[in-house]
């Protein structure tokens, strides 16, 4: 993730935001970056950029939050959407930024199953994280 | 004897097949007639947060509509996961505009809309009554130390949690009714890792590490479940060196509580009291 | 004669009414080399695609099955990629996760029914998808039994599945392990071992070709 950060009316303007809003269902200007999310979320360690800083990186309209690996460690659990303040469902957000990847080809975590698999786990990887 | 429509779902038939024979035998026990739901298809396991999304509600919704023509206004399940997707599609098509898009789509058939689904925990609390559930008990549990893994499902979103979200007891109480002992388990609530078991091992390896060793520190001689998923996970993405717990169904508790025939749970508390340690 | 007006991968032609779109095809001048086979309903090759005018649905059907309509537009669908990976059956079972370990993608179907509505023989596909994917064998072997592999739900399917393919795996599995076994083929098939029909056969084998003749015409047939 981008140490440095760089804010600019286009990107401000940009229909990103607007977009994970509208496909999300969740207001991601509503986050004040208190960080509660990242705290409990069970896989924060496995991820490149922490749920409250994908929020910031959608507030600022930039894409980068697509090509970033938490979306896809994301497993939906919702621990962090029960614990917002401001009632805004993370794991909603990030399923935005996987749909939006997916339709646009990027595929980061293509499903091999390596082995046979239960039904429940295939089905839940085939519909999370292929397009 | 009452009349019960029930969504097995495609675990239940096949890898938790144990779930499904223990509860029903229990359920008929408890005075239940159950009806399993004709032609129903996979609820998706996964619930669809996108917006956009309505073709993963379609499997769901058809599943209800089923339920609508056997005349019943509930189903019961027994899998977490369907539970979680099945309750929330059944509130998302409660916006008539979403219902009519999916309608067009299922027509000549046409959900109405109304079908309640239900999770046996909450059948048990609301309907059933611990206390009713423990004077059916044949068989106690002898102590046998329990920790009830909640997963995700189950508790969230708050909306469409079985009981409070930050603070759970059904599956303690449920346990307690049947002569177990419910031990303090902090991580219950967590999530397992999911279907990332397909693609990010690793990943779920640490989450069930983690589990697992919560479970043992709080003195469990067992782990039960109502989610096939983390059933899956936890007995097959053990890492190195975390607790072998053996992990039951809640199904598979009931049965033999209520003296149904379910080996699994008498070698697990034989097992225990002749000193049997796994892990 | 009563013609009727149909479209043929984008050309219009006048045909004769009541033809079927296969036999419409090679009057309006196609040379059917592939996407026809058996004429009869049977083989599954001429799966076609039609729409009609001011009907929003896209039909599928066999070509060698269906009747021209006025302002019918064809397309034939005479292959369909579809993905199936090598197996020995000996070396499977059938038991709940072989068809979904061989055939994963089945756990994409959103049950969305599309593949019935899209199968010329009528067969009940989403049914069959769902009996895969919770491992019923037998429910699949019975719910495809008249399945012609013309590939027409496989073309329409979003999931991606290769029905035809799945289907074929459980009948095999379903006849060479599920299906109970019959005494009297199994007796059968020893007296054939042991020599019981040698001495009739060695006689045909010996016979000149009038002979043979006279002998097919007055063998014995079932009424």
């Amino acid at each position: 993730m981008a140490s440095e950060l760089r804010l600019s009316r286009a990107k401000l303007a940009a229909p990103f935001a607007r977009r994970v809003e509208e496909l999300s269902g969740e207001n991601p200007y509503a986050c004040y970056q208190c960080g509660k999310c990242s705290a409990g979320c069970p896989f924060a360690d496995h991820m490149d950029a922490l749920p409250n800083q994908v929020l910031r990186l959608v507030q600022l309209g930039d894409e980068a939050a697509l090509s970033l690996s938490a979306p896809w460690v994301c497993a939906s659990c919702h621990a962090c959407g029960v614990r917002c303040p401001k009632g805004v469902d993370i794991a909603r957000t990030m399923e935005a930024l996987r749909v939006l990847a997916l339709r646009r080809g990027i595929t980061p975590t293509p499903v091999r199953p390596d082995r046979p698999y239960p039904q429940i786990a295939l089905i839940g990887a085939y519909r999370k994280l292929t397009p | 004897m009452k009349t019960l429509a029930y969504f097995p779902g495609c675990a239940l038939k096949d890898q938790a097949r144990a779930d499904e024979n223990g509860t029903l035998a229990a359920l008929a026990r408890l005075g239940y007639e159950v009806r399993e739901i004709p032609r129903w298809n996979c609820c998706g396991t996964v619930y669809s947060l996108a917006q956009d999304d309505l073709m993963r509600h379609v499997g769901p919704v058809r599943n209800l509509l089923r339920v609508q023509g056997m005349g019943e206004g509930r189903v019961l399940t027994l899998c977490a996961m369907c539970y979680g997707t099945l309750s929330r599609s059944a509130r998302f098509v409660e916006d008539p505009e979403r219902l009519r898009r999916i309608n067009a789509f299922l027509a000549p058939d046409a959900y109405n809309g109304g079908v309640e689904v239900v999770h046996l925990l909450t059948l048990l609390r609301d309907e059933v009554g611990y206390e009713r559930l423990a004077a059916q008990v044949k068989r106690e549990l002898n102590g046998l130390k329990v920790a009830a893994y909640y997963g995700c499902v189950l508790l969230r979103p708050r909306e469409y949690a079985v009981d409070d979200p930050d603070g759970p007891t059904v599956m303690e109480r449920v346990v307690e009714a049947l002569g177990g002992g419910a031990v303090p388990f902090p991580e219950r609530m967590e999530c397992c890792g999911a279907y990332l078991t397909v693609t990010q091992k690793g990943v779920v390896e640490g989450r069930v590490g983690r589990l697992l060793r919560s479970a043992r520190a709080g003195g469990a001689d067992v782990v039960v479940t109502t989610c096939p998923l983390c059933q899956f996970n936890l007995e097959e993405r053990r890492p190195a060196g975390a607790p072998a717990l053996p992990v039951l169904y809640l199904g598979q508790l009931l049965a033999w509580a209520l003296g149904a025939d379910e080996p699994a749970v008498g070698a697990a508390i034989t097992g225990i009291s002749s000193g049997v340690r796994h892990g | 004669m009563d013609e009727v007006t149909v479209f043929i991968m984008g050309k219009g032609y006048r045909v004769p009414a009541g033809l079927t779109i296969m036999k419409a095809m090679e009057y309006a001048g196609y040379r059917l080399t592939r996407g026809c086979g058996c004429r009869g309903g049977y083989c599954g090759a001429c799966a076609t695609v039609y729409r009609l005018r001011g009907d929003y649905k896209l039909y599928a059907d066999l070509a060698c099955q269906t009747t021209v309509q006025d302002g019918m537009y064809i397309a034939q669908l005479p292959f369909t990629p579809a993905e199936r990976p090598a197996y020995r059956l000996e070396e499977l079972r059938a038991e709940g996760q072989t068809l979904l370990s061989l055939f994963p993608e089945l756990a994409r179907c959103v049950a969305c029914n599309t593949c019935t509505k899209a199968c010329p023989q009528k067969l009940e596909v989403m049914d069959a998808v769902q009996a895969s994917l919770r491992g019923d064998i037998p429910g699949v072997a019975e719910l495809t039994f008249d399945c012609v592999s013309c590939g027409l739900c496989t073309m329409r399917c979003p999931a991606e599945i290769s029905h035809h393919h799945v289907w074929q795996l459980a009948r095999r599995l379903n006849g060479a392990y599920l299906t109970p076994r019959a005494p009297h083929v199994a007796q059968r098939v020893a007296e054939v071992e042991g020599g019981k029909f040698r001495a009739e056969l060695d006689r045909l084998m010996a016979m000149g070709k009038e002979e043979l003749v006279a002998a097919y015409k007055a063998r014995d047939i079932e009424p």
